[in-house]
């Protein structure tokens, strides 16, 4: 796995539940995907597409969810409120927008899809020619998990650069 | 949660009217309660970019705010479809994907300026201010306060 690609998205998830819980967030594991991975919380998943393809999972423990969405709501969400996940997908939104943001301004260019709720526990492993890494973060109020699956298809605009002929 | 000086309308002083269009219902809902901290009022709301369209032309609004990625139509192209039909739309994008080829698109089709999320609200008050004054649209809010 490339990690100047993956970094992007942990310096991002670090700054905006900084920014969000008034808090860090630290590493807490970091795993390759072998068998497919299974959710353990209430997970938002992104597709984006270009130069780079694949797909981010954001899987956040039920209380860290509530937390997110009681902070994004301005006021108490319970565990069981059929709102969160709705606060995980726009956390996703700005999590994975973030990095993106920065990749693109590297020179890949790639565009993402609007987040959506996943609905399986079980999702199958990334396709054969792509790597998936499982970032885990803790937070005071439960784990969230970052699952990057991506498959890198083209060099950066910028790496382009024109041959000399003649 | 802290409030801002009021933004008002320089032609008969009421409140800047915003249209706020995002497909996350927390996007939305968090950008009126930074709203209603300006003073400003709701006029309307989209969760895409056709029912934006459809929403601007029935509201009118002094300012939208609009999200890039939405399903059906995505923010940059409802920018393009509004500032052909209303020249004078006056459109910030809020958005978390604010890579520079991004920006500039939303530019050329007519935005005026952008924010990226998680957004900060002195940041976006600042921005509305400057992109409201820059038409004479509003009194001059010189300096924020807390009530």
């Amino acid at each position: 796995m490339r990690m100047d690609l993956i970094q992007p998205f942990i310096g991002s998830l670090d700054a905006v539940l900084a920014e969000m819980m008034r808090a860090p967030a630290t590493i807490a594991d970091l795993a390759m995907e072998e068998d497919g991975y299974r959710c353990q919380g209430t997970a938002a998943v992104v597709l984006f597409r270009g130069q780079i393809e694949g797909r981010i999972i954001l899987d956040m423990d039920p209380a860290a969810a509530a937390h997110i969405a009681s902070l994004l709501a301005d006021s108490e969400v319970d565990p069981s409120d059929p709102i969160i996940p709705e606060a995980v997908c726009e956390l996703a939104n700005m999590v994975i927008g973030n990095a993106v943001t920065q990749l693109n301004d590297r020179g890949f260019q790639f565009k993402v899809l609007p987040p959506s709720l996943l609905k399986e526990e079980q999702v199958d492993k990334a396709g054969e020619d792509s790597e998936a890494t499982i970032l885990s973060f803790d937070t005071k109020q439960g784990s969230v998990r970052l699952n990057i699956a991506m498959r890198y298809l083209a060099r950066r605009s910028h790496d382009q650069t024109p041959v000399a002929v003649g | 949660m802290k409030q801002f000086e009021p933004l008002t309308r320089k032609n008969d002083a009421q409140p800047v009217r915003y249209l706020i269009v995002d497909d996350s219902v927390f996007a939305r809902k968090s950008l009126a309660r930074l709203i209603e901290s300006f003073g400003g009022q709701i006029a309307g709301e989209a969760s895409d970019g056709v029912s934006a369209i459809a929403e601007y032309t029935r509201v009118k609004p002094d300012i939208v705010l609009m999200d890039i990625t939405m399903p059906q139509m995505e923010g940059i192209e409802a920018v393009e479809r509004i500032v052909q039909e209303h020249p004078e739309a006056r459109i910030v994008m809020v958005s978390s994907v604010g890579y520079q080829d991004n920006i500039l698109a939303a530019l050329q089709k007519g935005a005026r300026h952008f924010v990226q999320k998680p957004v900060k609200p002195d940041a976006l008050y600042e921005i509305i201010r400057y992109v409201l004054n820059d038409d004479g649209v509003t009194a001059g809010a010189s300096q924020e306060h807390v009530r």
